[in-house]
């Protein structure tokens, strides 16, 4: 049977509606499920993206790239092809996008994650014959803990750093996990200091109207600033360069799905290492799998062999789409090193 | 068990040792003595005896997750660790865990080994759903007896010496052998009352100092006043015979047990009460020391294969007397010492343990002239002690004087760069220098110290804006910086790529004035090898 979607090497090409999801490379009309840079890439004509993500998206695209926004749930037809977005619950913004013509439905999760986030809406399943799902965490090793146990630590740490005259610099991805850290952090323990990519993102939340508490780009603190106590809220490519020499005494961590793995946070010598994800976890994947009943699954991003295998195992016909597989550390660590240290304000 | 899992996460939380033996010491404080006393146990290394195949725990695991073998197999891979593993794929359950370390280790994971299969799965599940994931992750690593928390036996005494405050010396004494762990073991550690440690304390080393390479040892007087010996590089160490109990300690003040076994037969030969300090070298039967890395290869290991004991054997070269029949001697002038040192050493015959030769001398001149032989003899040049001076404690100026040959240098090139440690790890610090092989660059050598700090942020900036490629925490760089290492000896290698192995390299200066193609040639290198007639290697 032919599928409204198919795999090409540019992305996911919906020949009937002539656009990519996600596309790989510059395309005349692109779908894009979320803000990240390894989904919404450069060079496009045309965007097409969930309204929630347009400061995010605006704030990382050309000036002169050409935008359109649908709100979640609305139908646009794009080709005869009923294109629709719904929320995917990864970071602000983020959408799942399904696709429906004669009959047939398909969703492309892009990144996703069930749960609550104070900074976007939750994942809703969405029916359909053909499920694209990533498998960042495909592993039966990463059931992430409950939220609120992790900012209750996050913020125990910050407290105890506090009382030892230190700085806590927490490292997240500039866009999406720094703002659902910032939301759960206690404001009351003192100043939280944002480095300047994760300042740019907390502006594009607040525009969206999600509210955050105040929060200070680094380079505007005082002169006189006294680092201990506070909150520095960096991108994880910042650990160990001279950036940090000013916060004087600090202590580090990182907050992460992959610090579930104590190699992972030890190979980086954080000092600490909190398990906080944005993708789904072995037993969230299985389980929206069942909810959204598809036909056929094709797994990508991450774990694909294995969780194809898995669901195959289950009697679920499930393929792995090898060939999408990315660096998997590379996207929640937020580009690349070199990038990010000449941003470094 | 709680609280030891608590300082198990403390522990492999941090880089630290002072952070380290902070949370020993707090953990030593408030423990009960039972279960502090088997914390050392498995602190120092020290393991159960495996209770349970390995194939089993993954079968069951696998089984209690609800999944196929191979998803459990590829977890494990991805994972790296097999009580880690187990700890995050089995189902946590709302739990909390009860009961002390040691009564767990006695009652609970000990009789594991004499149940069958079947109880002893019972058991593990049982563990797995009544402990949370961070405790049952502790208790499955004494199970499979992976425990290792990147903390050294050297580090609990200290913070055990810290604890009871009790001298670090008293408390390895009291560590010796087997350690059993039992609260009266504990609860002796902190016994205030340190004569029985008193057997095998030993004295503080004196140092020396090292003559500037830019003065004359002509200043410092009269070659009358002065004793010489070759300076080697070995292990310098002190040999304690008291009451047929042989006691070898590093400079380190570490106790070196079981390590150097043919020395401490030697030893069974002095009398009682005697205390000798002197350099464990690796010496040929004909005399012949050998070069470092020989020694290299013994060292840190806890028990010596008979291969390795063939290999390399171990001489003891005693150059001093600190203590006879119980007596303090080092009160005493160095010639005096020496005498007797003479004396009880012509009494001793043993391969494993040797005088010093003295170097006689007439002038200065002749020590110069004879300095010079000191590579070929893998020397690092002369030892000169001031003959009317008694043992000092600690570096004080004057009685004893390292006379070390120059140095080799080389122009290298920086070709990789890592960040480094504590201090310096955010900084790209720890650099591969290479020559010329033709059109080539062969790395040579690792060097780490030498730069000031502000040369170090330069370096660290260049690096960071020239990187070529990054493989993991190393990065290639472009092959611009030349810098001058200097380095103590020189040794054919096979396991290096340049096939030579460098001893103690370290950056002389940073040579502005030269590009790339101004370094030195592995021919350059190879050239200052000793050559054949000089011995080298096995």
């Amino acid at each position: 049977m032919s599928t409204i979607l198919q795999q090409t090497s540019r992305g996911f090409y919906c020949p009937q509606g002539d656009f990519y999801v996600d596309p790989s490379r510059p395309v005349d009309r692109a779908i894009v499920t979320h803000a990240h840079t390894d989904h919404a890439r450069w060079g496009s004509r045309l965007y097409l993206a969930a309204r929630s993500s347009e400061h995010l998206l605006r704030m990382r695209m050309s000036a002169d790239a050409e935008f359109q926004f649908a709100n979640y749930g609305e139908t646009i037809s794009v080709g005869g092809v009923q294109v629709s977005f719904h929320p995917a619950g990864h970071i602000l913004g983020s959408a799942q996008i399904r696709l429906e013509y004669r009959g047939r439905i398909e969703v492309v999760t892009g990144d996703y994650k069930l749960g609550s986030d104070a900074t976007c809406e939750s994942w809703q399943p969405l029916r359909c014959h053909l499920l694209i799902t990533e498998s960042t965490f495909g592993l039966p090793v990463y059931r992430w803990p409950k939220q609120t146990s992790v900012f209750e630590s996050i913020n125990q740490w910050w407290r105890e750093n506090r009382s030892q005259e230190q700085c806590s610099v927490l490292y997240g991805y500039a866009v999406g996990k720094s703002q659902r850290i910032i939301a759960g952090l206690d404001p009351s323990l003192g100043p939280i200091f944002c480095h300047g990519a994760v300042e740019k993102g907390n502006e594009a939340y607040r525009q969206t109207g999600v509210s955050l508490p105040p929060t200070i780009h680094t380079s505007h603190a005082e002169k006189s600033q006294r680092w201990a106590g506070a909150m520095v809220v960096a991108v994880p490519s910042a650990h160990g360069t001279p950036w940090l020499k000013r916060f004087g005494k600090i202590s580090t961590a990182m907050a992460s799905g992959w610090m579930a793995i104590r190699g992972s946070r030890r190979r980086r010598s954080f000092d600490r290492g909190f398990v906080l994800s944005d993708h789904v976890d072995w037993p969230s994947l299985l389980s929206s799998v069942d909810a959204c009943e598809p036909e056929t699954i094709w797994v990508t991003h991450g774990y694909s062999a294995v969780v194809a295998r898995y669901l195959r195992q289950a009697g679920r016909d499930a393929i792995s789409l090898d060939r999408w597989q990315r660096s998997v550390d590379h996207e929640e660590d937020g580009g690349t090193e070199k990038s990010d240290e000449e941003k470094s304000e | 068990m709680k609280r030891f899992s608590q300082l198990y996460k403390r522990l492999d939380s941090t880089t630290r040792t002072n952070v380290k033996i902070q949370a020993m010491t707090q953990y030593f404080g408030s423990a009960d003595p039972a279960d502090a006393a088997w914390a050392i146990y498995f602190l120092s290394g020290e393991k159960l005896r495996r209770l349970i195949p390995t194939k089993l725990l993954r079968q069951w695991a696998a089984e209690e997750a609800k999944i196929p073998a191979w998803l459990f197999d590829e977890s494990y891979s991805s994972v790296g660790d097999l009580a880690e593993t187990i700890s995050l794929v089995v189902p946590e359950q709302e739990s909390e865990t009860t009961g002390s370390l040691s009564a767990w280790v006695e009652e609970r994971l000990k009789p594991i080994q004499n149940m069958d299969e079947k109880q002893q799965r019972k058991v593990v599940t049982d563990i797995w759903h009544q402990n949370p994931a961070e405790v049952r992750f502790v208790i499955l690593k004494l199970i499979t007896g992976a425990f290792r928390v990147g903390v050294s036996k050297r580090l609990v005494t200290r913070a055990l010496a810290e604890h009871t405050g009790i001298c670090a010396e008293v408390i390895a004494h009291r560590l010796m052998g087997t350690w059993s762990p039992t609260p009266e073991s504990f609860l002796r550690l902190s016994n205030p009352d340190i004569n029985d440690a008193v057997i095998s304390q030993p004295y503080p080393f004196c140092l020396a100092h090292s003559i500037n390479r830019d003065s004359t040892p002509e200043s410092l007087g009269n070659t009358n006043d002065f004793a010489a010996e070759w300076k080697w590089d070995g292990i310098r160490a002190q040999l304690i015979q008291r009451n047929s109990e042989i006691f070898l300690w590093s400079r380190g003040e570490e106790l070196m047990e079981n390590r150097w076994p043919e020395i401490e037969e030697a030893a069974s030969l002095l009398p009682t009460g005697t205390v000798l300090d002197g350099e464990i070298l690796a010496t040929k039967p004909d005399g012949t020391v050998l070069p470092f890395s020989q020694l290299q290869r013994r060292i840190n290991r806890k028990k010596v294969g008979r291969k390795l004991l063939h290999e390399v054997p171990v001489v003891f070269h005693a150059f001093d007397l600190l203590e006879e029949d119980g007596n303090d001697l080092r009160s005493l002038r160095w010639r005096q010492r020496r005498e007797k040192l003479e004396t009880l050493m012509s009494q001793v015959t043993n391969p494993h343990l040797k005088i010093t030769e003295l170097i006689p001398a007439h002038s200065w001149a002749d020590w110069t002239e004879i300095r010079t032989l000191s590579r070929e003899r893998h020397s690092e040049g002369l030892m000169l002690k001031r003959i009317d001076a008694a043992y000092d404690v600690g570096r004080i100026r004057g009685t004893w004087w390292k006379w070390k040959v120059d140095p080799y240098t080389i122009d290298a090139v920086l070709i990789y760069a890592q960040k480094g440690h504590g201090k310096r790890s955010s900084l790209y610090s720890d650099y591969t220098f290479a020559v010329w092989k033709e059109d080539e660059l062969v790395p040579f050598a690792k060097a780490y110290s030498g730069l000031t700090n502000a040369e170090l942020r330069e370096v660290d900036r260049f690096v960071r804006r020239n990187t070529k490629e990054a493989f993991g925490p190393v990065r290639s760089v472009q092959p611009e910086l030349v810098m001058e290492l200097a380095f103590e000896g020189l040794q054919a290698s096979t396991r290096h790529k340049s096939g030579i192995a460098t001893r103690f390299p370290r950056i002389n200066r940073w040579r502005h004035d030269k590009a790339a193609k101004d370094a030195n040639t592995l021919g350059d290198v190879l050239d200052l090898l000793p050559g054949p007639s000089a011995g080298g290697g096995p």
